[in-house]
């Protein structure tokens, strides 16, 4: 069976359903979204991403009405919405603290978007239904929010925005309030459901792990403007700045100056007294150029004998072993002081494991392994 | 032992300063009047046997046999009832501004509601004399601009009596509601909005059913003391301003009818006992939603 991989962004003809054209936001003096230009596709999960303040909550909270825009244009399905109030959009939202009407039942608040419509009653009742069928809550309807969990909460609050059947559906963190292994269910659960109903979906999230697993791209903010947009596997091989390759995941971050190797690969001078690593790069730097080198620590080996024909290996001393059951992280100090991290995965256990603290060890990596970066 | 003796407090209380006083006006209202030290008859000085037998409920029938009272009773309910709500409609708008008025102004404002609390509420009802008789302030304000050519009459009416109780109860009535509006989230707004509610509707179908608690607390506390005002209507009032508390008042010192007074005044008390359970029940259901 072929499936085709969905990406509309990588297709000229594609229309997005979300245009935001050269959007700035101001709060006063303060500048919270800055000249920001994005598209996002119909049926996406898209996520925000990035440290609190970056603007990733004003560019959702003007989606849904509640900001207004400073500058420039923000476009829902070809029509420019700045002058349409929240309650005429075809946007809902689940809010960070649920809002749940604390004075209404699970039943009714699912009902509540959908009696503003003026829908018939049996109507309400067959979609409600549906709402609570999808969301597993059929038994709770009657329960008012304080007699149900946070998980159960989450749910309602889920299925309250979704009733309408909105175009876009803004998620503000979440799945914020959750412990941890439930939020690792929901996250599936939200797939499940983005992938049934065939909603938009756009989530915020400081959650990287949460970003990376639920979305099909994710844009990483930064001071009010996008640093990237790519797909997940894309965020974390091929970050295209020091900042998103530091943002996301674990990184060793090695500074030098290029020189041309072969064609599309690189010398990186990074070092008294140390061998120049190879690396390889799509784009070109010029000779002396400063660079950085992005290895992520899984990339990266490690062994206590001097590895035979690798293309880049350094010596060093182990520092510290950050065990985390499955995986087990070095930290290896080389001879100028710099750390290093390398991961490896625990397949044996850990009796058996060679390499302890001081030990001098080899660590050892392709020239693909890393992404070589100018900022 | 001592859990015991901890709960006989407030009940030692309650039986000391609640239940003996209102059994001694029972016993009162059920006596007759005499030239006397006490004005009535029998007391504990005749003995008790000649006590209980000389105790009737003569003077409950005699407060039947004079429309006076009854008359008396249902304009104080009336005056109560309407002085309630009038103090809801202006309490609410102050309590929601002061709710949606910037943190750091919060705690200024409040002070400003609680503020006429330092001084006598005696004084601040003269001081309405002075602003609203016929030479008074208000009138003289609005002669000088030109709106009116003569003189409101507005003391010694009605009108004066239902500003009166407004202005000496609005603190009763801003305090819980601004409570619960306070502690509203706002995002609980925003997801009426969201959903498809005008601003106006959003209020009527979220902050208001939220702020609910609030206002059957403020109208309550509004409600039964407005109910046996004396000090108000008789300042404010006229001779047309007919409330049960005045006619308490008129017969236990002008006609020193101790046993009739003490009838009105169970009479009173017992109207007063359907709207303070309900309340407390009120306040009941509220701290168990809350726990």
């Amino acid at each position: 069976m072929s499936t085709t991989v969905f990406a509309p962004w990588d297709d000229p003809n594609a229309k997005p359903l979300i245009r935001f054209k050269n959007v700035t936001k101001r709060f006063g003096e303060f500048v919270a979204i800055d000249d920001l230009t994005q598209d996002i596709y119909e049926r996406e999960f898209f996520a925000l991403l990035g440290p609190s303040g970056c603007g990733k909550t004003t560019m959702m909270r003007m989606l849904a009405g509640f900001e207004s825009v400073s500058e420039g244009t923000i476009e829902l399905a070809g029509q420019d919405i700045a002058n349409v109030p929240p309650n005429q959009r075809a946007v809902n939202m689940m809010f960070q603290s649920y809002a749940l009407f604390p004075h209404l039942s699970v039943y009714d608040n699912i009902a509540f978007g959908l009696k503003r419509d003026k829908m018939p009653k049996d109507k309400i009742d067959a979609r409600v239904s549906e709402m609570l069928k999808l969301t597993r809550l059929e038994k709770f309807a009657r329960r008012k929010p304080h007699q149900i969990s946070g998980g159960q909460r989450q749910r309602v609050a889920l299925a309250r925005s979704l009733a309408k059947g909105p175009k876009l559906l803004l998620l503000d963190e979440p799945l914020g309030a959750l412990d941890k292994k439930l939020r690792q269910d929901t996250q599936f659960e939200l797939m499940d459901i983005q992938e049934t109903t065939g909603t938009t979906f756009v989530i915020v999230t400081h959650d990287q792990e949460e970003a990376m697993t639920v979305a099909s791209r994710v844009a990483v903010m930064d001071e009010g403007r996008i640093i990237q947009v790519a797909t997940p596997s894309g965020i974390y091989e091929t970050p295209n700045s020091v900042y998103v390759a530091d943002f996301i995941g674990d990184v060793n971050i090695i500074s030098g100056t290029a020189q041309a190797a072969k064609k599309g690969q690189y010398y990186v001078d990074w070092g008294v007294n140390q061998a120049p690593i190879l690396a390889t790069s799509e784009r070109p730097f010029s000779e002396g150029q400063e660079c950085h080198l992005a290895i992520r620590p899984e990339k990266i080996s490690i062994t206590k004998e001097k590895p035979e024909e690798a293309e880049n290996a350094v010596e060093g001393k182990v520092l510290d072993i950050a065990y985390l059951g499955n995986l087990s992280t070095y930290h290896v100090e080389l001879p100028g002081g710099q750390i290093i991290k390398a991961q490896t995965a625990n397949t044996r256990r850990l009796s058996r494991r060679d390499i302890t603290w001081e030990d001098s060890v080899w660590i050892r990596w392709n020239a693909t392994a890393g992404v070589l970066l100018a900022e | 032992m001592r859990r015991f003796a901890l709960i006989a407090v407030p009940y030692i209380w309650l039986l000391a300063l609640f239940l003996v006083p209102f059994l001694i006006v029972f016993k009162i209202s059920l006596s007759d009047t005499a030239l006397a030290i006490p004005p009535y008859t029998p007391t504990l000085k005749d003995g008790f046997g000649a006590l209980i037998q000389g105790l009737d409920f003569e003077n409950f029938k005699f407060l039947t046999s004079d429309d006076l009272y009854y008359k008396a009773y249902l304009s104080s309910l009336k005056i109560a009832l309407f002085s309630t709500i009038l103090t809801l409609l202006v309490g609410y708008p102050m309590a929601y501004g002061m709710a949606r008025a910037p943190q750091e102004w919060r705690a200024t404002l409040m002070m400003l509601v609680i503020l006429p609390f330092w001084t006598s509420f005696l004084i601040r009802v003269y001081a309405w004399i002075g602003i609203l008789s016929n030479e008074g302030l208000l009138n003289q304000f609005l002669l000088s601009i030109g709106l009116i050519s003569e003189p409101l009459t507005i003391l010694n009416t009605n009108t004066a009596v239902y500003i009166g109780i407004v202005y000496t109860y609005l603190p009763f009535m801003i305090l819980p509601i601004y409570a619960q509006l306070e502690r509203m989230d706002d995002s609980l707004i925003e997801a009426a909005e969201d959903l498809g509610c005008s601003r106006l509707s959003a209020f009527w179908l979220v902050t208001v059913p939220l702020s609910k608690n609030g206002i059957i607390a403020g109208c309550f506390l509004v409600f039964i003391p407005a109910l046996g005002e004396f000090v108000i209507p008789s300042l404010l009032g006229g001779s047309g301003t007919l409330m049960i508390g005045k006619v308490l008042f008129e017969e236990f010192f002008n006609n020193r009818d101790w046993p009739v007074a003490s009838a009105v005044a169970v009479i009173l008390l017992l109207i007063l006992i359907v709207p303070i359970v309900l309340f407390q029940r009120n306040q009941q259901k509220q701290a168990e939603a809350e726990a």
